[in-house]
């Protein structure tokens, strides 16, 4: 790791379904970063990026979500979250909404926390023990937009940063899907407003992932999870769902 | 609800259709995966189509006028028409001229944008459609369903049927072999009885006054071949600089439309043989428009190869049928809105915003990104839906105080659910083929404030 990183304040990045509904993700992301030595905060009092409403059509409408995010982590030199699609949300529109230069803004700190352990802090290590089978979710925005992954679309060196950091987990079986990159069906909005083509891709996606054989899908993007999670009850599947920081800090 | 998601829940009741559908289009897809990945300069490719639609569009004007010029001066009659209603008296006048009766035609999109074929009808001259997806559509009295595959949706006994009734082949046979054996033997009277033949364009080439078509059953050619008159209509974003800049082109079109290296025909057409005669049709039925406009006008980059929809997981799923304009998918999402949005907007809500399409476009057209603009211009067209308007004016005040935020989560938890704000307020439409999130215990907020996350930190590295 970079020496002065250490030296670094790192503001932890919670976003709205974390906090209500998946908040041991979070704590899982603070364990992580702390294990490699970050100096790691939560400013209080998080609610949401601003995406839902921008995906449904209503991007204006997240302008004033934006300035509150974008006052909460001034202070910090990295923002770092748990989730693609929303960390890609800041990224994107966050300039155009705060009408300022990206390098003035939040835009150009925040990361991703895969991203961020992979490229800035570099981690060759993780002390994690985690002796299941795993079908990697690799969620749109952390693939298309995020980079996360290399698309499958694309004639580039294939290269996966979550499989990876996933590959230093000990006793752990990596598996992706046959499509590897499809949609799970989530979509912010269109989860509602086309329910049930959300959900038949939903049921698709699944039955990808459970035909690796893999016990648990595992990806970056809590939402993506969180539909699926929704299908499997319903549908009683025998595979469980289980955030990728989860997995990384199983052991700390 | 949409108008697409509506047909959609219609279209997905068929479980087995839509498997079906689904893995038929990402077969397509994975073929032009394959083969895009075997050249190794694909996405060098992919930037210079994007570069030089991009240069010859902006200069659309002179790249026109040089085809003009020296399309006539091979001997090509030219025609411009600025609409549909324009191009279809175009070529009903040529019709005239040579008193026709008779016209076969090879697939063209800009036919079904000027709904050419329903006009000449009215008129008294018989249309045959010689693709062979788009002959059975024709019997079926259908409109295509997919722009390069326009019967994929239809199963070969549904085929059996038709062709048993139209041109009287066995109904219980449904061998592809013996149906296109059929279809080729009917059709090959129609091309000897034809006195005109029509195709479409896929690149005019400035320099040389000349266009190329491309196919993969030869109908194209065959239509010229007999008939003294081939009329072309083109849409005015068709023009390639010369032909150097075409070479990129073929190579991308059928890689991306069916993973093929090349379209099985390539026939080139510069100047008529002895004693016939060649029209082509100049359309802009809006396309100035749209080159006007600058969040769209990279939509006439479009080679029409059909590659964003067999990517779509949302067409893949809900049929052609499914979107109200005759293009379906993301192209078509983007083309209706730029036609006539009032009446189109029901297809904005066709996109999970997976930016597959913009992935796999060969011309680098930001198919998604422009859905994600048209989704936020839909209340300037007053044609937001007013419960999605409602959930999101609930999530924003909401979400923008702590304070709410935190007591919805509680009162959420009370009752064992999700608030209705963070699903968007849709419970019927997320409950519908899912369980609801479970509220934890104590929000991250919480614990955090009460020391129970700092607990936790790693003291390992420090
Ligand atoms: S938008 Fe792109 S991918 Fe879709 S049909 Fe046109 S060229 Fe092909």
């Amino acid at each position: 790791m970079m020496k002065d990183l250490k030296n670094m304040k790192i503001g932890l990045f919670i976003p709205c379904y974390i906090n209500a509904v998946y908040p041991n993700v979070g704590v899982a992301s603070y364990k992580l970063l702390t294990s490699v030595g970050l100096d790691v905060d939560y400013p209080l009092d998080q609610t949401c990026c601003g995406q839902p409403m921008a995906n449904g059509g209503f991007e204006k409408d997240s302008t004033k979500l934006a300035h509150r995010m974008d006052d909460l982590f001034e202070k910090y030199d990295y923002v770092v979250g748990p989730s693609a699609s929303c960390v890609c949300f800041v990224k994107e529109t966050y300039p155009r909404l705060l009408e300022k230069e990206e390098h003035e803004c939040l835009s150009s700190k925040i990361y991703e926390i895969c991203e961020f352990l992979h490229d800035i802090v570099k981690v060759n290590h993780i002390d994690s023990y985690f002796p299941h089978k795993v079908s990697i979710h690799n969620s749109c925005h952390g693939v298309r937009l995020m980079k996360l992954s290399s698309p499958s679309e694309l004639n580039i060196p294939k290269y996966s940063k979550l499989h990876n950091l996933l590959s230093l987990v000990k006793g752990i079986e990596i598996y992706e899907p046959k499509r590897v990159d499809e949609c799970c069906g989530f979509g912010g909005l269109f989860s509602i407003e086309e329910p049930e083509t959300s959900t038949c891709m939903g049921e698709d996606k699944i039955s990808d992932h459970m035909a690796t054989t893999a016990e648990y899908i595992t990806g970056a993007d809590s939402s993506c999870l969180m539909h699926m999670e929704g299908v499997i009850k319903r549908k009683k599947l025998p595979i469980k769902t289980k955030h990728i920081v989860e997995i990384l800090s199983a052991s700390l | 609800m949409s108008s697409h998601a509506k047909a959609a829940a219609q279209f997905i009741k068929n479980t087995e259709r839509t498997a079906w559908h689904d893995q038929a289009l990402f077969f397509v897809r994975q073929k032009r995966d394959n083969v895009a990945k075997n050249i190794d300069e694909w996405e060098v490719l992919r930037t210079k189509a994007s570069q030089i639609k991009e240069h010859t569009v902006s200069n659309l004007e002179h790249y026109l006028t040089t085809f003009e010029k020296n399309a006539k001066a091979n001997g090509i009659q030219v025609h411009w028409a600025s609409d549909a209603d324009e191009h279809n008296k175009i070529v009903a006048e040529i019709i005239e001229n040579h008193k026709a009766k008779k016209l076969v035609k090879s697939k063209s999109m800009l036919t079904e944008e000027c709904e050419l074929n329903h006009f000449l009808e009215e008129n008294g001259t018989e249309v045959v459609e010689t693709d062979l997806g788009e002959r059975i559509m024709q019997f079926l009295k259908l409109p295509p369903s997919h722009i390069v595959l326009p019967a994929i949706h239809v199963k070969r006994q549904e085929v059996a049927e038709i062709f048993n009734k139209e041109i009287h082949t066995d109904a219980n046979n449904s061998d592809p072999a013996y149906l296109t054996q059929a279809a080729r033997m009917h059709l090959r009277e129609k091309f000897i009885e034809a006195d005109i033949s029509m195709t479409g364009v896929n690149f005019a080439v400035a320099e040389e006054g000349a266009f190329v078509v491309c196919t993969n059953e030869g109908n194209a050619d065959m239509g010229t071949s007999f008939a003294n008159v081939h009329i072309a209509s083109m849409g005015i974003e068709k023009l390639v600089p010369n032909y150097e800049s075409l070479g990129i082109f073929t190579r991308l079109l059928a890689r991306s439309a069916t993973g093929q290296p090349i379209t099985t025909y390539t026939a080139h057409y510069k100047k008529p043989a002895k004693g016939k005669e060649i029209h082509i049709i100049l359309v802009d039925n809006n396309r100035t428009e749209i080159l006007k406009d600058k969040d769209h006008s990279n939509m006439l980059k479009c080679i029409r190869c059909g590659a964003c929809m067999n990517t779509c997981p949302v067409y893949r799923r809900t049929g052609g049928y499914s979107y109200s304009y005759f293009i379906p998918g993301p192209l078509g999402i983007n083309l209706s809105m730029l036609k006539e949005p009032k009446k189109h907007s029901g297809n904005v809500s066709a996109c999970s915003l997976c930016y597959s399409c913009s992935n796999v476009c060969p011309a680098k057209i930001d198919l998604a990104e422009q859905i994600y603009k048209w989704r936020q211009d839909l209340d300037k067209y007053g044609e937001a839906d007013p419960m999605k308007k409602m959930v999101v004016k609930g999530m924003k005040k909401v979400m923008g105080s702590p304070g709410l935020f935190y007591a919805a989560i509680k009162s959420g938890r009370l009752i064992n659910h999700m608030p209705r704000f963070m699903v968007y307020n849709g419970l019927n439409d997320w409950g519908k083929g899912r369980e609801m999130p479970v509220i934890a215990l104590k929000t991250f907020n919480e614990m955090w404030k009460k020391g129970e996350v700092r607990s936790n930190e790693s003291s390992k590295n420090k």
